[in-house]
């Protein structure tokens, strides 16, 4: 990978604007199709291995085995609450006084600032959508028709999960297709146990997940210099086996292999340029995050993968005499129709018996209960659905067997050895796109770039708690079937953001009218545009986003790329 | 098997959801830094707790400092100072039953006081509930840091639990036979 602070050229075929999960994507795919590609990162850079400083480290290696002190939480109260966010990674994650934005309501923006974005620390959930998210919304009456259907992703699924790696088991369940998986992780007998509760009595499905984890390399992932998961279970720290998924271990180094592969770190987006000439967008208005010095790059194309809320930025602030109010946004709906996923509840049980069995030794992943809600039509007091991730394991130092020790060897002992099963389960639920969930550049807050800053306004609805309630109850019933005790549930009505699945702000849609996108991504107004990341959802669905967004980067890369050789533009 | 779930499960032991740096009291006044005395005191009730047998105990871990260290860097000053509060109380106790600072009793006299204590705090664990603004015992604060300290230790991961840097494949059922726990 070439990365470069003094720019030999300023003019490419292909410009791509983020190099998190989808905009590693873009440049793979764009690079292989042999178009000259920069990649604007506005982070700094991190290579794989190399710029994982505690990948190795053990817990009693960091002064307070991993946690933060108490006065770096204090100053950073919103970025240490994201999931994952410890010692061990807090590199890989912004600083709150770097990033400022405006919270209209509570929304905890979580940001990873470097080259590789979020894909070193994102969660590596994995499952396609099913053929009916697509159709719902519009069915049920809860938003727009999507202009594509889960026939159009399908080949665009498998393309990614074979180069990525993609654990799991074949189910044939309607709700959650089944994929090109590697091996899926196997369930402990408790989990075998809720496997076999949740068919017999409830006709549900309790299932492996599907993980970005290499369980068995094949020729494609070793090619990429990727072995096989290990199970350290230490990911965001980033992985020296390249054991999981990120931009970093795969798609980057696969790209710059190519030769075809710029990457510019410190390059922070100003605007997408348009030339009212062409009626297209020209280049990119960059800003030297260091230097502060104005840069403007040219290309053909231009990917925007700056993530969900940041791609909305910048369509916003690229404004021109022909789109005064953000590229493309005739219709005045950019930034509007912003979703989430719904990650309020959770709930916790124990179970008597299963002693005789253990499991060796870490595991990466957890199980996933898909969707059985609104299937086909309507069957709940609210719309959309929900997965249910779910896992048991054996307490730690724990007082369940300890015969009234509480001090002592024999005490030590006790709770040395692994104590009473436990089981969890927590939702993740679809979100309505609505037009008053939005974001919008503030009219005079800036960034230390001269940016506007983003006012972000996102909250919950009457939907979202009928629904918490729902899984509340049907969580509890599935576990008490189960046989399980001292189940405790819990709403933690923790504000939107932090799920780190926002979605929308740039939505596909079959009517300009109605969408900013069309069926392969492109801007209706300015075709040489495209938008890949959560930016584009028109719905958000239940499953875990992200192989979502690199199957739709690679369908619509691909599409650009076949218009560059057929006409020499796209059009 | 992760930092949280180790969390939870100090919190089932102690009775008192774990506390970090999480609670909020109102700040009170600097009590500066541990001395090498305390820090003996530390470790001789970490000791207590999780002695030396076949293998390593409290002061091999090296709890003691580490529970000053953790503790002055992540625990709110009010908290900071219930820790530090307590422990000049276990003194004047063990003076009131033994005739001796805790350091000084024989090991039959520090585990009676402190099974003593442990259930004193339990109790107010208990009184407490899930959301109090009142501050927890000291000896809640001490047990949970003991432990948290010695399962995060190199010599309690290593030697007492069971550790592995790089397992390899995953096995979801395997026959369990006493051995000890999974660490992480």
């Amino acid at each position: 990978m070439r990365t470069i602070g003094r720019m030999t050229t300023t003019h490419y075929d292909a410009i791509v604007i983020g190099s998190g999960i989808s905009g590693g994507w873009a440049a793979k795919e764009l690079c292989e199709r042999g178009l000259k590609t920069l990649v604007l990162e506005r982070g700094r850079d991190v290579q794989h291995i190399k710029d994982y400083p505690t990948m190795s480290l053990r817990r009693w290696d960091f002064d307070l085995r991993g946690e933060n002190p108490r006065a770096w939480n204090e100053v950073n109260p919103l970025i240490s609450r994201a999931a994952g966010y410890d010692a061990t990674t807090k590199h890989f994650f912004v600083k709150d006084e770097d990033h400022p934005y405006v919270q209209e309501k509570p929304f905890l923006w979580v940001r990873g600032y470097q080259v590789g974005g979020k894909s070193l620390i994102w969660g590596r959930a994995c499952a396609r959508w099913a053929p009916m998210d697509f159709t719902m919304p519009q069915r049920l009456g809860y938003g727009i028709a999507w202009p594509i259907g889960y026939d159009d992703v399908a080949p665009w699924y498998g393309h990614v999960e074979n180069f990525i790696g993609v654990c799991g088991s074949q189910e044939g369940i309607e709700t959650m297709p089944d994929g090109d998986y590697l091996p899926a992780y196997e369930l402990n007998m408790v989990e075998q146990h809720l496997r076999r509760v949740l068919k017999d009595k409830f006709g549900r499905h309790y299932v492996s997940g599907r993980w970005a984890h290499v369980t068995e390399a094949r020729d494609i992932h070793l090619k990429q210099g990727r072995g096989t998961c290990r199970n350290r279970n230490l990911c965001m720290r980033g992985c020296p086996f390249g054991g999981y998924f990120s931009s970093n271990a795969s798609t980057l180094p696969w790209a710059a292999k190519t030769g075809n592969l710029t990457v510019r770190p410190h390059s922070v987006v100003h605007s997408v340029l348009y030339d009212e000439t062409t009626k297209q967008a020209s280049g990119v208005k960059v800003i030297d995050a260091n230097t502060h010095e104005e840069l403007v790059f040219n290309a053909k194309v231009i990917f925007v993968n700056a993530s969900a809320l940041n791609s909305t930025l910048i369509l916003l602030n690229s404004k021109s005499q022909r789109f005064p109010n953000g590229l493309g946004n005739d219709n005045g709906l950019l930034g509007k129709y912003v979703g989430f996923h719904n990650y309020r509840a959770g709930m916790g049980a124990e179970i008597e018996g299963f002693k005789d069995a253990y499991y060796e030794v870490y595991k990466p992943a957890e199980s996933i209960i898909p969707n059985f809600r609104n299937v086909h039509k309507q069957d709940a007091d609210f719309v959309g659905g929900y997965v249910i991730f779910t896992g048991a394991s054996r307490r730690l130092i724990d007082d369940n067997d300890t015969h009234g020790e509480t001090i002592g060897a024999k005490y030590k002992e006790a709770i040395s050895k692994p104590g009473k099963w436990t089981a969890y389960m927590y939702m993740q639920g679809e979100t309505v796109p609505k037009a008053s969930n939005h974001v919008r550049l503030s009219p005079d807050k800036k960034d230390r770039w001269g940016i506007p800053q983003l006012v972000v306004s996102v909250g919950y609805d009457d939907n979202d708690d009928r629904m918490v309630n729902d899984f509340l109850n049907e969580g509890r019933k599935m576990f008490e079937a189960a046989g399980f005790k001292n189940i405790k549930t819990n709403d933690s009505h923790q504000p939107p953001g932090l799920d780190i699945h926002e979605m929308g702000g740039v939505r596909m849609g079959a009517d300009a009218k109605t969408s900013l996108l069309n069926a392969h991504n492109q801007m209706h107004l300015c075709k040489n545009v495209f938008v890949t990341d959560g930016a584009c959802m028109t719905s958000t669905g239940s499953q875990s986003p992200s192989i979502l967004y690199m199957a739709l980067t690679a369908r619509a890369a691909n599409y650009a790329a076949d218009q560059l050789k057929q006409h020499g533009e796209i059009v | 098997m992760d930092r949280r779930e180790l969390l939870r499960s100090i919190a089932a032991l102690t009775g008192c959801a774990f506390i970090g740096a999480e609670r909020a009291f109102a700040a009170a006044a600097d009590s500066g830094a541990y001395t090498p005395a305390q820090i003996a005191l530390l470790d001789e009730i970490a000791e207590t707790i999780l002695p030396r047998t076949d293998t390593p105990g409290a002061k091999d871990a090296q709890v003691g400092a580490y529970i000053a260290r953790y503790s002055t860097a992540c625990y709110t000053p009010a908290n900071l100072n219930v820790l530090r509060a307590g422990l000049g109380d276990i003194d004047t106790r063990s003076r009131k039953e033994y005739g001796v600072d805790f350091v000084r009793c024989s090991g039959e006299q520090k585990r009676k006081l402190l099974i003593d204590i442990d259930a004193e705090a339990k109790r107010r664990a208990q009184m407490l509930g899930e959301n109090s603004e009142q501050p927890p015992h000291w000896f809640t604060l001490c047990k949970q840091l003991t432990l948290l300290s010695f399962f995060t230790s190199e010599a309690g991961t290593t030697r007492v639990s069971r550790y592995s840097p790089v397992p390899g494949p995953y096995k979801g059922v395997v026959a369990y036979k006493g051995e000890t726990f999974w660490a992480w």
